[in-house]
């Protein structure tokens, strides 16, 4: 467990050292000032469109953190063959992508809390009042949310050739399930029978991460409370799938060589 | 013979500042009169179009807080935008008496009724998902409908022509926002935009009834509408009748307020004639009350 953590500790420090985080906070924080400050009417109290545009940088910010972080942690070990001297500690390939998964998690949790913290702060100052419960489940819906996206892109860094291919590839599979991965049945259903199978089978087989994105809705249009139960079973259900993703990347690397 | 940077630069800027006076004029002429136009609409063209539509469903979606039917469930969106004023108004209890018969409440059903879109859930995944996703119908009230602003502002600067982002703005600063002035900005920059609206006059006309009890000038704004009315909408096959049904029936209760009895039933026999009321037999009962009245009088 030990190993884990050092492997993760250097992943949370170089998230830190890295300019990613600082750029997207500042164009996020700069973006949200400007528009709080845009008069409607000359109308008090007008807020939703501000936690509206605040919440979608954060979450866009957030999957541009986790996605590019963890892209590049196998492949760029691996280029300047730091993945050597690494693997001959003994450290096995198991604790390696563990390592590299728990890291990126807390790094993307650690800069998930500055965002948040920045929007509680903007609501406080334009609400008056905030919604800490709902405030709190949002944050850590997102959070399990990510451990999906960061396994993905893990299992994704032992799979294609570049960060870049990966990159992009895993933003098109999470773009595309939180636009239609709740439709995909409804989809299947003007389809032709073998692709309206093959629809049926992604719609079950994906992890549903617009669940996730939908607690986003909820905060901005001031909705009551998830049940605490609910939201321990959608904890539950990323979890297992990040785990099971998390294997096949465990899989993948312990098979392949290290040299290009 | 040595320059010093300073004077280089100096003579840079005097030279920069020549040449923008001298092109000022020219890059007007450029713009071919559209120098006022928004920065947005030389971008985007007509597109913008497209985009002030999606501004004025965002304002729809949070006028329903959130709750509203996807791209993949385009069969059951609103087709109008009546459900953001009419039935938001009754649901709160505003609405006058005397303005029943102007609203067809039967849209109302149909509008709750198009918005039952969910519908029981297929399979444990949707079940699940509905435990964090908004799905109970509701309009924002309590003033909450302030909310709505900043797309409808939005959409009317991408696409001035666009009559309803005008009217519901309007309906709700003046109403429930109690923000007067900014509902009669609001309206008279849509009809600076679109000079031939009738609905937008007839919405100046209700502010100036309604909020500033100036019936001297209602009067002229609805006689307006109703001119425009007849001029556009007169020969169609399918004239917008709730509109006409509006500027008469209000019309008539102006008249009726002031003593002009006769030309308050000769506007409602105007709507009774294009059936223009979803309840014509409340308005033949006003009419014969009208002529009671009008017999009655030395």
């Amino acid at each position: 467990m030990n190993t884990i953590f050092c492997l993760a500790g250097i992943v949370v420090k170089e998230l830190y050292r890295r300019k990613d985080f600082y750029v997207l906070f500042v164009i996020t924080a700069v973006i949200t000032l400007i528009m709080s400050t845009v008069s409607f009417f000359h109308q008090a109290g007008i807020v939703r469109y501000l936690k509206d545009l605040c919440l979608l940088l954060i979450w866009i910010s957030s999957l541009v953190i986790a996605i590019v972080t963890t892209a590049r942690q196998i492949p760029a070990e691996r280029e300047s063959r730091t993945i050597f001297p690494l693997l001959a500690k003994p450290v096995s390939r198991w604790q390696v992508v563990a390592g590299k998964f728990t890291g990126c998690w807390l790094a993307c949790g650690l800069a998930l809390a500055v965002f948040y913290l920045f929007f509680g702060a903007v609501c406080l100052a334009k609400e008056g009042h905030l919604a800490l419960a709902q405030y709190l489940q949002a944050f850590w819906l997102q959070w399990a949310m990510l451990a999906v996206v960061i396994s993905l892109a893990l299992l994704g860094s032992v799979v294609f050739s570049a960060p870049s291919a990966n990159a992009t590839i895993c933003f098109t599979v999470v773009v595309g399930i939180l636009v239609v991965g709740a439709y995909l049945q409804k989809l299947a259903a003007l389809q032709p029978p073998l692709t309206a199978w093959l629809l049926t089978l992604l719609y079950f087989a994906i992890p549903h991460l617009e669940w996730f994105y939908a607690v986003r809705e909820r905060l901005i249009f001031d909705q009551d409370l998830i049940g605490w139960g609910d939201c321990a079973l959608a904890t539950a259900y990323a979890a297992a799938y990040a785990a099971v993703i998390l294997c096949a990347a465990w899989l993948r690397f312990r098979r392949r060589p290290l040299t290009a | 013979m040595k320059l010093s940077p300073g004077l280089i630069l100096a003579l840079l800027l005097t030279v920069g500042l020549s040449l923008a006076t001298c092109l000022q004029p020219r890059a007007m002429a450029w713009t071919q009169g559209r120098a006022s136009d928004h920065l947005m609409q030389v971008l985007l063209g007509d597109g913008r179009q497209i985009l002030a539509n999606q501004m004025f469903v965002q304002a729809d979606v949070y006028f329903h807080s959130g709750y509203y039917p996807s791209v993949f469930d385009q069969l059951h969106a609103p087709t109008n935008a009546q459900h953001m004023t009419h039935a938001a108004g009754a649901q709160a209890g505003h609405e006058p008496e005397a303005d029943a018969h102007l609203h067809d409440h039967h849209e109302e059903e149909e509008h709750e009724k198009a918005m039952g879109f969910l519908g029981p859930p297929g399979n444990w995944i949707e079940r699940f998902g509905r435990k964090f996703a908004i799905t109970s119908h509701t309009h924002l009230a309590n003033g909450k409908e302030r909310e709505i602003l900043p797309w409808l502002r939005l959409s009317a600067e991408l696409d001035p022509h666009r009559i309803e982002t005008y009217t519901v703005a309007a309906y709700w600063l003046r109403r429930d926002l109690g923000n007067i002035k900014e509902a009669e900005a609001f309206l008279r920059q849509g009809l600076e935009a679109n000079p031939a609206s009738y609905e937008l006059l007839i919405d100046l006309g209700r502010l100036y009834y309604e909020n500033y009890d100036d019936a001297a000038r209602a009067r002229n704004l609805w006689t307006a509408a109703l001119r425009r009315w007849m001029a556009q909408e007169g020969g169609k096959p399918e004239p917008d009748l709730a509109a006409l049904g509006q500027i008469t029936v209000r019309l008539a209760r102006l008249e009726e307020s002031q003593g002009h009895y006769a030309k308050a039933i000769e506007l409602l026999e105007i709507a009774l004639a294009h059936k223009a009321s979803p309840q014509p037999e409340a308005l033949r009962q006003q009419v014969q009350a009208l002529r009671l009245k009008l017999a009655r009088r030395p």
